[in-house]
């Protein structure tokens, strides 16, 4: 058998190897973000009417891990997760900022009046500017942030059972636990 | 009950995919003719049931039944009925579904089309056509039930997503997966051909309609998903080197180039062994097109790890087919023996050379698309590469195509007289010189790449048509006798006339359009007015509106032409309720010689709108050029020798693909 008559089976045979691997060996739920382990952009939000105080930069370098939850009125999946905030909230585990992410005001104050607000913290964020510079790019997502302000893990979509008890709780509560 | 019968229906059909993937493979290899017949009506019997499975899935999205769970995931009881029934395959187990009912179709139309086959190569075919039918139903079956209930069931759905609730989108689909499908029929030709080790002329002209079919269909899909991105993403690309594209892309090139390579071994006995390699080829890019698309591995390898049983079973399946046959080839492709010799300069070298670049590029992309998943693999980092790559690699290897295109048509079979060929296009070098004239008067400026791309057009128009007039002596003779020729000429080289003045299209329509356009992206008040590429668009206003499921922002432009009034445009913004998400309508005039392109953003507050404003000389050429392939595979298809079966040879070939594929 010549070799040339081979060169497709050993080509594909290479492919085939390295897609198992990736399969079986690669994390497929780590988030390739950019910003991970960076320091928050610089930016200044006027709060939700009736939920201030708005949302800075500083805010998230409080000497503290904070969580900021991308939301908006319109987004029916930032109500399937909305009570789990609420939980962490009454926990008083943590601080939870919201940002709120292209909507009009008047809605938005209107949606946290009427789903109760979990954030100690709000900033309307009109024009998505500053969620382009977090790279959001679906609401919701959750940025937990260091006690420096650094971006250390992001969840895209829902906040799950499974993502507050193996990525948001360890974090919060240290290593230790 | 729909959803029972859907199920069942599955089953049923799997259960005789794996009767015809054995018995007719068992009975041709012991000459057993009712074994090898079974093949035929066991193909008549899978098309049924998966056509039922079919119909009552579509049933489901039509009564918007929400107690099963792919109903409930995808549609929404609000939805425009169209989106209702475009919304089966626009999810994950819908298109799988799709996908073996055109399959389940390719292997009846085989059965009923292909009767002047030799027994054991019809069962062969039918088979392996059955082997691929188990593997997709298995898939659907075991891991991607689209019949899965949910209890209790949803008061209503969560909806499509939007960016696909669009006409577009709603027939790309299953053109394409006409294309990718129909590549398996000459997937399993060439199998057959390797377990009966024969590969000659009258095989390479029983594959060639399905060939052809298959390529016109992927060439349709691909414009038609090339048109959607072009006026739904609202930033007027029409390509992105997106893994997804180049899964289609892929598959594409290779068919190229198993349609040029085909006509060789038909003409001249020769080029077997690769004609077969890119048989598999195809077909297996198109497997893991459809299967890379559908699983999510390329972009962020994100689906695997919702059903990790999924990506176990699709790896194993591909190992399964494309190692297998590859494998197969391996130890067959040695014994085939090539025919006919050729020199350098010969129809058959200018149809090696087009195969070379055109698997070429079918390998760069290959490289291009899985290159992030080997550096993750190998090193853990994660990169994507994007169109500075595609275009460094693919460009320098589609414009020499391009060029040698123009005259591979020229040249004869087995030795080609070159000087004689030149002289032949002195005639283009002078349009060559013409069009460049025009466009440097017309833009005043320009890249060099931009003038070379408009050389390249008015190149390859000119010698397509010399070589088109050079067959029906047109001038020569009188014009009776060249109407007379031009009506006898057979329909396959008006195919070629009309598709290869397609790619001369599409090179003229990506030129202009790339080197040409002009936009402005600026904040606009109601009264402002604008000039883009010589026209002023006036920007009217915007008003909020309520469409059937999604809210939506219209801004009116008027469009002035040397001060008179030319055209309205109503570009829009919407937000559908369900899922929740924006999507953009872009506003497009579209005209030969330029497309006006209008898109309407956010307010700004203060009572302006961000808007985007774009004028796109000669883009819509590039669509123009794929219905022209289109047409011209058409054509091809329709030529007497596949219809006719030639009585001088003793084998014929009867298949008329375009009755089957129309259903």
């Amino acid at each position: 058998m010549k070799i040339r008559f081979l060169a497709p089976l050993l080509t594909f045979s290479a492919i085939a190897v390295v897609m198992a691997y990736a399969l079986f060996y690669l994390d497929p739920s780590e988030i390739p973000s950019e910003l991970v382990n960076k320091p928050a952009p610089e930016f200044k939000l006027e709060p939700v009417p009736g939920h201030e105080p708005g949302l800075e930069t500083a805010n998230l370098k409080g000497g503290k891990i904070t969580l900021l939850n991308v939301f908006a009125s319109w987004c029916v999946a930032c109500l399937a997760e909305h009570p789990t905030l609420m939980e962490l909230k009454k926990s008083g585990n943590v601080e939870i900022y919201g940002l709120n992410y292209k909507d009009k005001p008047a809605a938005a104050a209107q949606w946290l009046a009427r789903n109760g607000d979990p954030y100690s913290r709000t900033g309307m964020d009109l024009k998505g500017r500053v969620g382009i510079d977090f790279g959001v790019y679906g609401v919701p997502e959750t940025f937990i942030m260091s006690a420096e302000g650094k971006i250390l893990d992001k969840i895209i979509g829902p906040i799950t059972e499974k993502d507050l008890n193996t990525r948001i709780l360890p974090l919060i509560n240290g290593p230790t636990s | 009950m729909t959803a029972e019968i859907g199920q069942f229906s599955l089953i049923l059909a799997l259960v005789i995919a794996i009767l015809q993937g054995t018995l007719p493979l068992i009975g041709a290899a012991r000459q057993n003719v009712p074994m090898m017949k079974f093949g035929e009506s066991a193909s008549f019997a899978q098309f049924l049931t998966v056509s039922l499975a079919f119909v009552a899935l579509t049933v489901a999205y039509v009564e918007s039944d929400f107690s099963i769970l792919n109903v409930a995931s995808n549609s929404h009881s609000l939805k425009p009925m169209l989106y209702k029934i475009s919304g089966v395959w626009g999810n994950h187990e819908g298109s799988l579904l799709l996908w073996v009912w055109i399959l389940a179709l390719f292997g009846f139309a085989v059965a009923a089309f292909g009767r002047n086959l030799p027994y054991s190569l019809k069962a062969r075919v039918l088979s392996i056509q059955g082997l691929i039918g188990v593997g997709f139903l298995l898939f659907v079956v075991f891991t991607s039930n689209p019949f899965e209930r949910i209890d209790p069931a949803p008061f209503d759905g969560r909806g499509l997503n939007p960016l696909l609730q669009d006409p577009g989108l709603a027939f790309h689909p299953p053109f394409l997966y006409l294309g990718y499908v129909g590549l398996s029929v000459t997937f399993s030709f060439a199998i057959a051909a390797l377990i009966e080790g024969k590969v000659d002329p009258a095989w390479a002209r029983w594959v060639r309609p399905w060939t052809l079919a298959a390529w016109s269909f992927l060439t349709l899909g691909i414009a038609l998903g090339s048109w959607w991105a072009y006026y739904e993403l609202g930033w007027g690309g029409w390509w992105f080197w997106d893994p997804v594209e180049n899964a289609s892309f892929m598959p594409w090139l290779a068919a190229t180039a198993l349609l040029h390579s085909a006509i060789v071994v038909e003409k001249r006995d020769a080029l077997k062994n690769w004609t077969i390699l890119l048989a598999i080829i195809a077909f297996s890019l198109s497997l893991l097109g459809t299967f890379l698309v559908r699983s999510g591995v390329l972009n962020s390898v994100h689906a695997f790890a919702s059903d990790p049983a999924r990506g176990v079973f699709v790896l194993a399946f591909l190992i399964f087919v494309i190692g297998g046959s590859l494998t197969l080839y391996s130890f067959r492709a040695p014994t085939m023996k090539g025919g006919g010799l050729f020199a350098p300069i010969s129809r058959e070298g200018a149809l090696v050379l087009n195969n070379l670049f055109l698997s070429s590029a079918a390998a760069t992309i290959l490289l291009g698309t899985l290159y992030p998943i080997f550096l993750d693999a190998l090193s853990g980092t994660k990169v994507s590469v994007g169109e500075p790559y595609f275009n460094a690699t693919f460009l320098p290897l589609a414009l020499p195509l391009v060029f040698a295109l123009a005259l591979g048509p020229f040249l004869s079979w087995k030795r080609a007289d070159l000087k004689g060929v030149l002289s032949r296009v002195k005639f283009s070098l002078a349009f060559v010189a013409f069009v460049l004239g025009i466009s440097w008067w017309l833009t005043d400026d320009g890249p060099f790449l931009a003038f070379f791309g408009m050389g390249l057009f008015a190149w390859l128009v000119a010698s397509t048509a010399i070589e088109w007039a050079g067959r029906i002596k047109l001038f020569r003779t009188s014009f009776k006798s060249s109407w007379n020729r031009m009506v006898n000429l057979p329909r396959s080289a008006h195919g070629m006339t009309i598709a290869h003045l397609g790619v001369a299209m599409i090179v003229l329509g990506i030129t202009a359009s790339e080197a040409w356009q002009s936009e402005k992206l600026e904040v606009m008040r109601p009264g402002e007015s604008s000039i883009v590429g010589g026209y002023e668009f006036r920007f009217d206003g915007a008003r909020e509106l309520k469409g059937p499921n999604y809210d939506f922002l219209q801004g009116s432009f008027t469009i002035f032409k040397d001060g008179a009034e030319f055209v309205t445009l109503y570009p829009e913004q919407r937000v559908y309720a369900s899922p929740p998400m924006e999507t953009t309508e872009a506003a497009i005039w579209p005209m030969m010689s330029a497309d006006l392109y209008v898109v309407i953003g956010e307010e700004d507050g203060k009572g302006g709108f961000a808007t985007r404003i774009y004028h796109k000389p000669f883009i819509s050429w590039i669509w123009a050029g794929a219905i022209a392939m289109f047409i011209g595979g058409g054509f091809s298809l329709s030529d007497r020798r596949f219809r006719i079966g030639a009585a001088k040879k003793k084998s014929s070939a009867s298949h008329t693909p375009e009755a089957a594929t129309g259903v």
